[in-house]
């Protein structure tokens, strides 16, 4: 995978919680850059500030000093409905807990940035039923969560967040809630979807197999980057 | 998308049907208590008017006695000097601008006709009666000039003592007795039904006057003169004139108070009229106050359902909704909503409505304005309460909302 140019900036990034004596640094002056079609594992302890990191490499969160930034953009800058739209527009999210619509099917549940964009109806439907076919849930359509396995749901997510053919892909612990058969099939789907598509992918995780699957593995400790390792180094 | 937005907000609404139907309930009874009584209320106008319509249109009427006023009829030095003949003699001789001018006095008295009994509103009066109080004759004839010089015993009778006595049949040439004196029944009266005061209008007998005052009453005493306006005087101008002539005829000094009073029944109906719409209008405000209550409702379920589904708020800000899309959905689903409850709370409302007008036999005037008024308060009740829920669903930050439980 050749190298792209900096898709993602932090220059002495600070977030901060809390006021005097209590005011605590979730990051603390962090410096990172990730390139464009680059597979990153994010680990570290908790409160080690890798999912403060991730919210703002996600634009979900702002940094409290600092310069982030993303695509170019000073996202760090700009406001909510900014941001809201950066995202719609660039990234997709992956959560733990897959986090789709209860009682809306598969199908619905993909095309959902899809609305937030205006596309049309028809579209929508036949760009959802695309993002599934790339996930291997063709014929689950018009199953809701509830009827669909844990390693079903997660692939619904990575539809839903890959609908929109975004830059980056947000990974907050894929995997947490699944088994071990389960994991390495979702990790041979980012895995593809990083080669095939040219996706970025940021990932957090705390198992160390499924790091494995990132090409770079970014380690966080105290609200510093205490590691940046590429898996060629290791091998 | 707001297409979008309201399937999502019926899905919603569908997914949660015992909760939004107990929400609801609030806006459908608001809706259907005010729809309910705007309509009975404006129903009873209709009647109320059309009762008094009954009674004759431009018509005067004159009694003896003072004029209400404060301190109520009568006084201390109240000696009633009936209205007489003279009184109706100097009208008829004097007045311009009347189309009829009618005697009458009045009594409850049992009527017979074979078994049959019955009490019955006798009337004595004369041929003009008919014209001043727009009644007409479904047959026979009225009296005629000799009957009401003479006093000769005939008489016309209402629709319900024809029932009473003949049935369906034809009660000309029938002799009845009315308290002990007999008499030829020569016409039958068009059916006017009740008025709203539930008094029954046909069940009267007409008689001449002599003969009333001679048999029945044994005086020779005028209850009342009826008075109708013809076509280009209004009762306004009629009033005066009629109160000059009875002065001078009954010959009160300018000093003295009339010991007459005389009474517009056209003011009569629109101060009827006004005073039930006042009502009306009355019920229908305190109806509203159970929309405000239905409205507090919804307020109370969106704040439930936007806590409730905070997550979804927080994934769907994830994946780019913007502040005002959330809005826009919870909204939309209030006014959804009640709106919904609107509608419903219509339908009652108007089944009510309906049903009253059965039992209560007043017209059924279900209002265009009114019902599109109650859909779009209703609607605005949803907006209005549903705006601060969905306003804190819209202020999440996402972060917060996707880590809610």
């Amino acid at each position: 995978m050749a190298a792209g140019a900096a898709l993602i900036t932090f220059d002495k990034v600070w977030k901060s919680y809390g006021q005097g004596e209590a005011r605590v640094h979730a990051l603390a002056g962090v410096d990172l850059a990730i390139r464009r079609g680059e597979f990153v594992a994010i680990m570290g302890p908790s409160g080690s500030g890798k999912s403060t990191a991730m919210n703002i490499i996600g634009c979900l969160d702002t940094p409290t000093a600092g310069t982030y930034s993303f695509m170019g953009i000073d996202a760090g800058r700009l406001d909510r409905n900014r941001r809201a739209m950066l995202r719609n527009l660039y990234v997709g999210f992956v959560f733990q807990g897959y986090n789709l619509l209860a009682r809306t099917t598969a199908a619905e549940n993909v095309e959902l940035p899809l609305i937030y964009r205006g596309v049309a109806a028809r579209e929508r439907r036949d760009l959802a039923m695309q993002a599934l076919a790339q996930v291997g849930l063709v014929g689950r359509e018009h199953h809701t969560p509830a009827e669909l396995s844990g390693g079903q749901q997660q692939r619904v997510a990575i539809a839903r967040a890959i609908v929109t053919r975004p830059t980056l892909l947000v990974a907050d612990e894929p995997t947490g809630n699944l088994d071990t058969a389960r994991t390495h099939e979702i990790m041979e789907l980012l895995t593809r979807l990083n080669t095939e598509l040219g996706l970025t992918i940021t990932m957090v995780t705390h198992e160390a197999d499924v790091a494995e699957y990132a090409e770079r593995t970014i380690g966080f400790l105290d609200g510093h980057v205490a590691s940046d390792r590429m898996k060629a180094e290791l091998a | 998308m707001i297409w979008e937005t309201v399937r999502l907000s019926l899905r919603s609404i569908r997914r949660n049907v015992l909760r939004s139907f107990l929400t609801l309930l609030g806006i459908v009874i608001g809706v259907a208590a005010v729809i309910a009584m705007l309509t009975i209320g404006s129903g009873t106008t209709e009647k109320v008017k059309a009762d008094i319509a009954k009674l004759g249109s431009n018509l005067l009427v004159v009694r003896s006695g003072r004029p209400a006023g404060p301190g109520g009829p009568g006084g201390l030095d109240q000696v009633v000097r009936p209205l007489a003949e003279k009184d109706l003699t100097a009208l008829v001789a004097h007045l311009t601008g009347a189309r009829a001018i009618s005697p009458a006095s009045q009594k409850q008295v049992r009527v017979i006709f074979g078994t049959e009994s019955l009490t019955s509103g006798v009337t004595g009066t004369d041929s003009a009666y008919l014209d001043a109080r727009d009644w007409k004759l479904v047959s026979g004839r009225p009296f005629s000039d000799s009957e009401t010089r003479s006093g000769t015993g005939v008489c016309l009778i209402g629709e319900t003592v024809r029932q009473q006595f003949f049935g369906a049949g034809d009660p000309e040439g029938e002799i009845i007795r009315v308290n002990r004196t007999s008499c030829k029944v020569i016409g039958l009266l068009e059916p006017k039904g009740y008025t709203g005061f539930g008094q029954d209008q046909d069940n009267v007998v007409l008689m001449p006057l002599h003969a009333y005052q001679r048999r029945i009453a044994g005086n020779r005493d005028i209850d009342n003169i009826y008075i109708a306006a013809d076509d280009r005087t209004p009762t306004s101008e009629l009033q005066p004139r009629v109160e000059d002539i009875l002065r001078d005829i009954r010959r009160i000094t300018p000093d003295r108070e009339s010991d007459f009073a005389i009474r517009d029944m056209t003011q009569i109906a629109d101060a009827m009229a006004s005073a039930t719409a006042t009502m009306t209008g009355m019920l229908g405000a305190v109806a509203g106050v159970s929309l405000l209550v239905g409205g507090i409702g919804i307020m109370n379920i969106m704040l439930v359902s936007v806590t409730e589904r905070t997550r979804e708020i927080g994934i769907r800000l994830a994946i780019g909704a913007h502040e005002k899309h959330i809005l826009i959905q919870f909204l939309v689903e209030a006014t959804v909503l009640s709106l919904l409850g609107g509608i419903i709370g219509i339908l009652i409302g108007l089944a009510l409505a309906g049903l009253a007008s059965l039992t209560l036999s007043i017209p059924f005037a279900p209002s265009l304005a009114v019902i599109l008024l109650a859909v779009g308060f209703s609607a605005l009740i949803g907006m209005v309460f549903g705006f601060f829920p969905a306003l804190r669903g819209a202020r999440l930050n996402p972060i917060d909302a996707l880590r809610h439980e």
